[in-house]
């Protein structure tokens, strides 16, 4: 079949080229990725990954709208310099309901993956402003326009619903809550209710009060309530390591 | 443009090479000529080297689970046995991890048995205290207390100074680190009105001898150990403060919160000191390192910190 094919009939043929191109590239997909899919091991079994609060998800939003991930990874690996100074390495699980996921492997600042609760939101609030205000060998950009801005949270319970249909278990109906209630417990299950999402999000936003002012819900108070749960889901001190070296 | 078939082309210096047949511009042709023989043959090493590679570490996806390899990585499970577990990069780190402790264990195992005093002056200890300690501090406490832990007025103590609001102990530095601080004071705005809080402040300045009004800090002095302000509550008797509060010793020239010695003038300082009593203090937060950082991380923090400022 290929004895009279000739490399020029990709060369000149466009249409033939791209898909042959395409072919190529999937080889390396179905190989890497697809099994991943089938493996029985690749999500670790553990406690407390749930689904983003709504304003949490906002938060996240405005991460990748800002660009964030330019300069930030979310994805500790499994190196010794790495766990001394990011913390434990990432687990798949902890990113099973990051649509996508922020893993990434462009740091120009450090990894964020476990951010949360390193700092205080008053650090946030200012790093964000002027990075240079904390630390003056700074290159991050200033994002001030992140406390002056009112956080648009209308169609947030668009957002988790679609979400809710690449599988990320945010309830619509009584069924689905009753079953959060089951897998998460009442108080996340509440958050992850869709019709209440704005009634959610504003009472985290007031209690959290991540920017230091209750009179609003800013966009800063969702950036900093996503960044300040970074990577605090699971509680490491319940895991054993060697339990871990078994998901690999 | 291109011929269709590929043929031997005599021209110029590439006589007797055969050509891909594309012939652009009628001369400009692609020679075909063979890869070098270096090139071929590392060609197949790589080939020979992935089938080895596959014998050795996990490679091949097969149904729900995969191809292992050979190769295994030793650790100590949390019973303290010894486990074995197919080559994993996860299983690699958990092995290096306890090899690196083991190996310094015996300063871990030092820094815990002498007194802390002892430590500081132990040079080789002091040395790998330095060190350690510089690194730690800088990948988690600079970004708040700054480059040597200058602190920041009104937002981040001085760990560099001998002033310690909570207390410059070892034990209560090691408290510190691994629970947090979180100091707080109400707001005055509203419970006093201006000039209330006005006498306050120069009372409060004429205690560390700033710049004030001898009269309003009398009336500020009575105010401050009211009930109406009870400053004295939380700030002592003596207004030095209380450790286990960490309310500031306000008698001393070491500010913390209130931007005095920033303040150019008399009015500047005063209007510092009166915004704070107004706002309050409810934002500085130190985080907990508690399951951040490790028992040893966390010791050998103490110990920096301690030295950073002279502790006591
Ligand atoms: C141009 C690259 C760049 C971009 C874009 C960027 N950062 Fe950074 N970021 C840095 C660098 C460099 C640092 C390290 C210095 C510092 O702390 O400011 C950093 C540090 C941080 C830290 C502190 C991490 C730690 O552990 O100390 C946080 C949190 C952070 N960035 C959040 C963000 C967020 C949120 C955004 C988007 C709004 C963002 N960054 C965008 C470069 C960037
Ligand atoms: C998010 C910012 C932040 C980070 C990061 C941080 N600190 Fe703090 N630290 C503070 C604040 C704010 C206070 C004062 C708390 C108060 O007064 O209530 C403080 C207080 C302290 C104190 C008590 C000082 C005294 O005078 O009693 C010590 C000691 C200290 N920090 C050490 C550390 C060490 C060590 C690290 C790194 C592991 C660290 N801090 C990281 C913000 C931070
Ligand atoms: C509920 C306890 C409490 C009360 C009441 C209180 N303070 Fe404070 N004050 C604190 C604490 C705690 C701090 C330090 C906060 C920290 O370190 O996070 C502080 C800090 C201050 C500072 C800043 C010192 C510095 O180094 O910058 C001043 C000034 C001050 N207080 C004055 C007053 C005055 C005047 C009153 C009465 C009107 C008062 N405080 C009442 C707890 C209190």
């Amino acid at each position: 079949m290929f004895k009279n094919f000739k490399h020029e009939a990709l060369e000149t043929n466009t249409g033939l080229l791209l898909v042959a191109t395409m072919f190529a590239i999937s080889i390396g997909g179905l190989v890497e990725i697809a099994p991943l899919f089938l493996i029985d091991d690749t999500m670790e079994k553990v406690d407390g990954v749930r689904p983003y609060t709504p304003l949490e998800q906002r938060g996240r939003d405005l991460y990748i709208r800002e660009g964030c991930y330019t300069c930030h990874s979310q994805m500790i690996r499994p190196f010794r310099d790495e766990l001394l100074r990011y913390g434990h390495y990432s687990l798949a699980a902890e990113s099973k309901y990051d649509h996508p996921f922020q893993w990434g492997s462009k740091r120009t600042g450090p990894d964020l993956a476990r951010v949360g609760g390193k700092y205080s939101d008053e650090w946030h609030v200012q790093h964000l402003i002027k990075p240079t205000s904390v630390v003056p060998e700074s290159v991050m950009p200033n994002y001030p326009w992140l406390l002056e801005t009112p956080l648009d949270y209308s169609d947030v319970g668009d957002r988790m619903r679609a979400l809710r249909t690449t599988g990320v278990p945010y309830s619509a109906t009584q069924a689905e809550y009753d079953q959060n209630v089951k897998q998460f417990g009442a108080e996340v299950a509440a958050q992850l209710h869709i019709p209440d999402a704005q009634k959610n999000l504003v009472a985290q936003a007031q209690a959290g009060n991540y920017d230091g002012d209750r009179s609003s819900v800013t966009e800063m108070d969702a950036m900093v309530a996503y960044l300040q749960v970074l990577g605090t889901m699971v509680d490491f001190s319940k895991v054993k390591p060697e339990d871990l070296v078994k998901y690999r | 443009m291109a011929n269709e078939q590929a043929q031997t082309q005599t021209h110029g210096s590439g006589g007797g090479v055969q050509t891909t047949g594309h012939v652009w511009d009628g001369t400009l042709q692609e020679f075909n000529n063979p890869l070098p023989v270096w090139w071929t043959y590392g060609f197949y090493i790589t080939i020979l080297f992935a089938l080895v590679y596959w014998f050795f570490y996990p490679s091949w996806p097969v149904g729900t689970s995969f191809l292992k390899g050979v190769n295994t990585v030793t650790y100590v499970n949390q019973d303290g046995q010894e486990e074995s577990w197919h080559w994993n990069t996860r299983a690699k780190l958990l092995g290096e991890v306890q090899a690196a402790k083991a190996e310094q264990k015996p300063w871990f195992d030092k820094i815990a048995s002498l007194p802390y005093d002892k430590i500081a002056t132990d040079p080789e200890l002091n040395s790998f205290i330095q060190s350690a300690g510089k690194a730690l501090f800088a990948d988690n406490c600079a970004a708040c207390h700054q480059t040597g832990g200058a602190g920041k007025i009104g937002h981040y103590p001085n760990l560099a100074d001998d002033n310690w609001i909570y207390g410059g102990t070892f034990d209560k530095i090691r408290e510190t680190i691994l629970g947090g601080r979180h100091g707080y004071m109400p707001p005055y705005a509203e419970a006093l009105d201006k000039g209330q809080v006005d006498t306050l402040a120069n009372y409060v300045l004429s205690l560390s001898g700033e710049p004030h009004d001898a009269s309003k800090a009398a009336e500020g002095k009575s105010l401050f150990h009211s009930h109406a302000a009870a400053c004295y509550y939380c700030h002592g008797d003596n207004a030095q403060g209380r450790t286990d509060i960490g309310s500031a010793n306000l008698t001393d020239k070491v500010w913390v919160w209130a931007d005095v010695p920033g303040g150019q003038d008399a009015n500047a300082k005063l209007a510092a000191v009166r915004n704070l009593i107004n706002a309050g203090l409810n934002r500085g937060v130190m985080p907990a390192w508690e399951g951040r950082l490790s028992e040893e991380q966390v010791k050998v923090l103490t110990v920096y910190v301690h030295e950073l400022g002279g502790g006591k």
